[in-house]
């Protein structure tokens, strides 16, 4: 089995090295910026599984970096990783393309899960990620004629689970269904993120500094 | 006539190509071979360094070797007996070339302003002579003093924003950036004129009563606006200043009252749970100390959860994290849904063993609902006395009692996650 390659961004060095400490051994590391024009240009000649993004970074951010270079290399999937309570920030790097967010307090462990389930092309919500978007969709303030602008009942099931802190494992086993439904569903919840044109989620989220 | 002097200048204007500058240009092109020659043959350079206005007197000096002091008070003089002191000014500014020494770059459309600052004074100059004489014309004690102050203050628009090399953007300052002693002169001039009209017309009332008043206003606002406006400036830019000062100091004093001193504190720990305990407290507050609180000055579920939080987490070195959805001004049943969630946090804090709760709150239209999670060891509820008082009396009771519930799920080994709702009261 091949190892899966992450490159890493990150404009605080200490914790770079730290994070690099912790996934050297299961992954292979193939580099690291510390900020967005290094990152651009290292990742469109690496193209790594998997770029572990910092939200905020002098230069435009995380949400800079994902729109610079998934277009030159297609194939890498992005997981923000960051302290920022933000909700703005969070969302412009969903919908600039990230699959999952997590925070700075994750777990080595968790880290390392997350940055696998991302590489498979799953989504990564952290409690706080699904709070975010328990609390963005839950606007209806306007008649929703779009199926991308509201969340099922089923997802949004999901969504509380996770906020509440449960894994994905967890959430299956409450639900009493597979852990790849659960996966589709938070899935389905990442594309109607990432994708919804309700104005009222960039609304939401420029009102909302802080949750 | 000190003949050094006009060898010297002489000589320098034939080495020198001559560029024509603003005046200049526009008679070169009026009578071109005359005032060319003309020019060249005056050999007048305006002073660069002994300057008043633009350096004319001095020049003149320089050239005839006449103190220029003496020649300021001819003009002055000129100036105030009869006007006529401006049209020499004028024209010896007009027939004079720039300075030599340091070639100023001058910018096309300042030229091309002063041209058109100049053909419209030549206009508005000629008007007036067709008005005279048609009889038009409110007397030559009035007439001439205004259409002088008119043409100083035209030339102080435009002499302004090419009067140093680095000309302000702001047109305001701009003008304030004249020589102090021409703006004062020419403020002088409105004044003096105004006062001039004043004592001819006799404080007559209607147009001729109030033009002089507002020529002498003209004139003291020339005189005093630079300096109240560049007064109001530095007041504005010391009043910045002093914030940005405040800003900075009341932020090192934080930092230095918080993160450093936790950051001492680490350093001297060695018990790795405390330090990160430190570090997850130091992180909380400073977070909210960076982001603010939502809503400064209202009490709220979630702000009432995050201390909570804070508090337990300093306590008993476990990570607690809030997500909270909706939000709702803090009410009895509120504050009571915040208590339960308080017990539930610190009953899991206490004897879960786990390093983490979760406390997920949601409010909707009809009610609040907190949960409260951890992974640790779990129990068997049923196996619990009914007295015990964390649960029974701090989380039940205190739920019912204001028409809410509360909810234990929990196993050996499974964790425990306690869920409590109560009902919106609105």
């Amino acid at each position: 089995m091949t190892r899966i390659s992450v490159y890493l961004i990150d404009d605080h060095r200490l914790f770079l090295s730290g994070v690099r400490s912790e996934l050297d051994a299961a992954f292979d590391i193939l580099g690291e910026a510390y900020d967005v024009d290094a990152a651009a240009e290292d990742i469109a000649s690496l193209k790594p599984d998997v770029v572990l993004v910092d939200v905020h970074m002098p230069g435009g951010g995380g949400e800079h970096v994902i729109r610079e270079t998934l277009r030159r290399s297609p194939a890498t999937r992005f997981l923000a990783l960051s302290v920022s309570d933000a909700a703005e920030d969070v969302i412009a790097v969903i919908r600039a393309g990230a699959r999952g967010y997590v925070t700075k307090t994750i777990s080595p462990a968790d880290l390392a899960a997350a940055v696998r389930r991302v590489h498979e092309g799953d989504a990564v919500f952290s409690p706080r990620l699904a709070g975010f978007v328990l609390d963005a969709f839950a606007l209806v303030s306007e008649p929703v004629d779009s199926e991308l602008d509201q969340l099922s009942p089923r997802e949004r099931e999901v969504m509380r689970f996770i906020a509440r802190g449960y894994s994905y494992k967890e959430v299956a086993a409450r639900l009493h269904i597979s852990v790849k439904t659960v996966e589709s569903h938070v899935g389905a919840v990442l594309r109607k993120l990432q994708l919804s044109s309700r104005h009222e989620l960039t609304r939401w989220a420029a009102d909302r500094r802080i949750v | 006539m000190n003949s050094a002097g006009l060898r010297d200048t002489g000589y320098a204007n034939i080495r020198v190509n001559p560029r024509p500058s603003g005046g200049e240009a526009l008679i070169a092109r009026a009578a071109a071979p005359v005032v060319n020659d003309l020019t060249t043959r005056l050999g007048l350079r305006r002073s660069a360094t002994n300057r008043v206005v633009v350096g004319v007197a001095g020049g003149v000096g320089e050239r005839t070797g006449i103190e220029p002091t003496i020649i300021r008070v001819a003009l002055v003089v000129l100036c105030l007996a009869s006007g006529l002191g401006f049209v020499v000014y004028a024209l010896a500014w007009a027939l004079s070339r720039g300075p030599s020494p340091a070639p100023q770059t001058r910018m096309r459309t300042t030229d091309s302003q002063l041209r058109q600052v100049i053909a419209v004074s030549s206009i508005v100059a000629g008007i007036l002579l067709v008005a005279r004489a048609a009889g038009l014309w409110v007397g030559d004690a009035v007439g001439w003093p205004l259409a002088l102050a008119a043409f100083g203050a035209s030339v102080i628009w435009v002499r302004s924003d090419r009067s140093e090399a680095q000309a302000p953007l702001d047109p305001l300052a701009a003008v304030f950036a004249v020589q102090p002693a021409f703006r004062l002169a020419a403020g002088g001039l409105f004044v003096v004129s105004g006062m001039f009209l004043v004592l001819q017309s006799g404080y007559s009332a209607g147009p001729t009563g109030v033009l002089p008043v507002v020529v002498a206003v003209l004139g003291l606002t020339l005189i005093f606006g630079p300096w109240l406006y560049r007064l109001a400036q530095q007041l504005a830019d010391e009043r910045r200043e002093r914030i940005r000062t405040e800003e900075r100091s009341e932020m090192a004093a934080h930092l230095h009252d918080s993160v450093l001193q936790t950051l001492a504190l680490i350093q001297r720990t060695t018990d790795v749970s405390e330090m990160a305990g430190l570090a997850r407290v130091q992180e909380r507050e400073l977070r909210a100390w960076l982001f603010g609180a939502p809503r400064p000055g209202l009490d709220l579920l979630s702000t009432a959860l995050e201390a909570m939080a804070s508090k337990v987490e300093w306590q008993h070195r476990i990570a607690v994290e809030v997500v909270a959805v909706g939000d709702e001004e803090m009410g009895e049943a509120i504050a009571a849904l915040v208590d339960a969630t308080t017990e539930a946090t610190l009953n899991a804090a206490k004897h879960s063993g786990a390093d983490l709760v979760s406390v997920f709150v949601e409010v909707d239209e009809s009610a609040a609902t907190a949960y409260v999670r951890d992974k640790g060891c779990g129990f068997d509820p049923r196996l619990v006395p009914e007295q015990r008082g964390g649960i029974a009396e701090s989380i039940r009771s205190r739920m019912e009692r204001h028409g809410g519930r509360a909810e234990i799920m929990s196993a050996p080994g499974e964790g425990t996650e306690v869920k409590l709702q109560i009902a919106r009261t609105r």
